[in-house]
């Protein structure tokens, strides 16, 4: 029964994916380039809704947080590393399969690289292990917690804060 | 590319996807499916080297803590281009090409060595991923609506990486 919930929510999500346009190489690059902030738009709307909707439900005790733990150094060169990949693709994990559902064949490549990728961080974790992730290891920490505030407060300052911004971009006509 | 929805409204809905896909799954299987997709490409790597070679899957504390094989996360994964590919022939949008065209304005049509580019971005991308501990979706639509310390670090990682890049490769142009 999970997978196929699972599937159907993939499902929604690549017609989503599709429809707002941000399965295209242009896009992302777009993005990278600083010309076309479409995935960025994307991006902030869906943390507005996302950051309200998850902090009530756990408010209201309807489902918990599940935070991934905080390594700085890992975190960091990791996402810098997938920076570097990602102004080479133009797509990310998700939107590379998309991409191919709406014809873009390069998108199988970058699966196949991503899954070879993902054999070799299996195969160098250990070395990981024992070097960046000893560097700046707070575990799982939202900043409600390092900040001593509720959660909800906080959620909604961060959407508010985003809000403006989204005004900020169109008001700039960007 | 005619008629695509807005990418706030794109974004709040999978936002909105998020937020119904914790809750649902919470409800139902009794733990919280947050959106993610780099962690599907560990555990289909992980089926593949094992059945080349069943001994240095068993013996991988990645995959051993990872998880190898289909679930969830995978079936979200399968969904997307599938969702895609819906929504680009109800519109008119599927389109079979092998090179972005922004692309081939860099680097010429040749799909070989848009194969090779899309092979080590997505290399690349996930690598990083996995390091980072998350992609867009696990670190940057899940963690940041959690308010996760980690989402921030990452996705500053991810910028910080591509955009000296995409310019580099791309220029800054429209």
């Amino acid at each position: 029964m999970e997978p196929i919930v699972g599937l159907i929510t993939g499902i929604l999500w690549g017609y989503i994916f599709q429809r707002a346009r941000i399965l295209r190489f242009e896009k992302h690059i777009g993005l990278l380039t600083l010309t076309d902030l479409t995935v960025l738009k994307f991006l902030l709307s869906g943390v507005v809704v996302g950051t309200l909707g998850i902090n009530l439900l756990a408010t209201l005790g309807l489902a918990p947080y599940h935070l991934k733990p905080t390594f700085v150094a890992a975190n960091f060169v990791g996402g810098v590393i997938y920076g570097l990949g990602w102004a080479i693709l133009g797509y990310c994990p998700g939107t590379a399969p998309g991409a191919v559902g709406e014809g873009s064949l390069d998108g199988l490549f970058a699966v196949l690289g991503g899954l070879c990728g993902a054999a070799a961080f299996a195969h160098t974790y250990p070395f990981w292990k024992q070097t960046l992730y000893g560097i700046g290891g707070y575990g799982k920490v939202s900043f409600p917690q390092l900040l001593h505030l509720p959660p909800l407060l906080l959620a909604v300052l961060f959407a508010g804060l985003l809000l403006a911004f989204i005004f900020f971009l169109e008001k700039m006509g960007w | 590319m005619r008629n695509g929805w807005s990418p706030y409204l794109g974004g709040a809905l999978t936002g909105l996807l998020l937020v119904l896909s914790v809750l649902v799954t919470y409800q139902l299987f009794g733990h919280p499916r947050y959106l993610g997709t780099s962690t599907a490409y560990v555990r289909v790597a992980g089926l593949v080297e094992k059945a080349l070679s069943p001994e240095s899957v068993a013996t991988n504390a990645y995959y051993a803590k990872e998880g190898v094989g289909i679930d969830w996360k995978v079936m979200l994964v399968l969904g997307v281009p599938l969702g895609a590919l819906i929504a680009a022939l109800r519109n008119r949008e599927f389109r079979l090409r092998w090179v972005p065209e922004r692309w081939a304005e860099r680097f010429g049509s040749s799909p070989v060595l848009r194969a090779v580019g899309a092979f080590v971005g997505g290399f690349l991308i996930i690598y990083g991923a996995r390091l980072a501990g998350g992609c867009p979706s696990g670190h940057g639509l899940s963690g940041m609506s959690q308010l996760a310390a980690s989402g921030f670090i990452v996705v500053a990682g991810f910028f910080v990486g591509g955009i000296p890049l995409a310019l580099l490769i791309y220029g800054r142009r429209r």
